[in-house]
């Protein structure tokens, strides 16, 4: 199974790099672009085919590694 | 006193804390990541600056699970002092062993440069040396140390007084340098024995180079 885990700043918390991306875009004359967000991708590849195992892993993983639950907030697809 | 200084993949001021405590009149001792045991009677442990593992993932987030780190944990819950300078602070937050988090500057510019700090606290074994709203002038070098907390945790950090320095013009007020809240550039824990900052004192000793305010705070540990 693939587990797909999106992370990204909280809601709240400023992300500079969304906000340099946004600021070009409205130079570009892209018009009406409310907000732009950046975050990461994570793609895992997972041995298993149990779907409610591999969300319960991912979740672990997200918690303890590849999420700052500080200042991140992450989700899970799992295909 | 003697001071065991981290050393981890991509770790790059090892050397200039080294020298930084030697020339204070301390040992010192460089203890690889791999290593699950801290050396034997030591008096501080610091976790120095530079790019563990590249930065990758997040600052400090990989760093902080080498077998070094667990040892470094007990010995702060069992009263021992942690210092986490830059790189090292950002590992300290990733270990839930100092509070919030350190997020990429406002500007994403890697700024490098002498910088104006205003001592906020000094009761605690770190800046005991210093005296609160002294100005101290010390470099920084950080992409990644606009320092966040949340405002529960901002309250609690502030009534407690962990808050230890923060980015100032040469009167003590506070300036935006890499938008770190309220202007954070230090902190400590509850029990004030583990400090981090984003600022270098030890890049800080003679006054020929800049400035020589680094050794009052590093002065400060072994009081």
């Amino acid at each position: 199974m693939t587990a797909t885990v999106n992370v990204f700043l909280k809601d709240g918390v400023l992300d500079p790099q969304g906000k340099a991306a946004h600021h070009a875009l409205d130079s570009l004359g892209f018009d009406g672009v409310a907000d732009v967000r950046i975050g990461k991708q994570i793609i895992i590849n997972l041995e298993t085919n149990d779907k409610i195992k591999a969300e319960a892993q991912v979740k672990e993983m997200c918690e303890t590694l590849l999420a700052n639950t500080v200042i991140e907030d992450y989700s899970i697809e799992i295909n | 006193m003697k001071v065991a200084v981290l050393r981890f993949p991509g770790t790059n001021c090892e050397f200039d804390t080294q020298y930084a405590f030697e020339k204070l009149g301390h040992t010192t001792e460089l203890v690889w990541h791999e290593e699950d045991k801290l050396p034997s009677n030591i008096d501080l442990v610091v976790v120095p600056g530079g790019f563990s593992y590249g930065d990758y993932l997040r600052s400090g987030s990989i760093a902080r699970f080498s077998p070094i780190m667990k040892a470094v944990t007990n010995y702060a819950n069992n009263g021992g002092k942690v210092l986490g300078i830059c790189n090292g602070f950002q590992i300290l937050t990733e270990a839930g062993l100092l509070p919030g988090a350190l997020k990429r500057n406002n500007n994403l510019h890697f700024i490098s440069k002498h910088q104006n700090l205003c001592v906020i606290n000094n009761d605690n074994a770190f800046l005991n040396k210093c005296k609160r709203g002294e100005v101290l002038n010390i470099p920084i070098a950080h992409a990644d140390g606009n320092y966040y907390i949340d405002d529960e945790g901002f309250k609690k950090i502030e009534a407690n007084g962990q808050i230890l320095l923060r980015y100032s013009d040469d009167k003590g007020e506070p300036v935006v340098v890499n938008g770190s809240v309220t202007s954070i550039a230090g902190v400590c824990n509850d029990a004030k024995n583990v400090f981090g900052l984003m600022p270098h004192p030890e890049r800080a000793l003679e006054a020929i180079l800049g400035s020589e305010d680094g050794v009052r705070m590093l002065e400060g540990f072994s009081a």
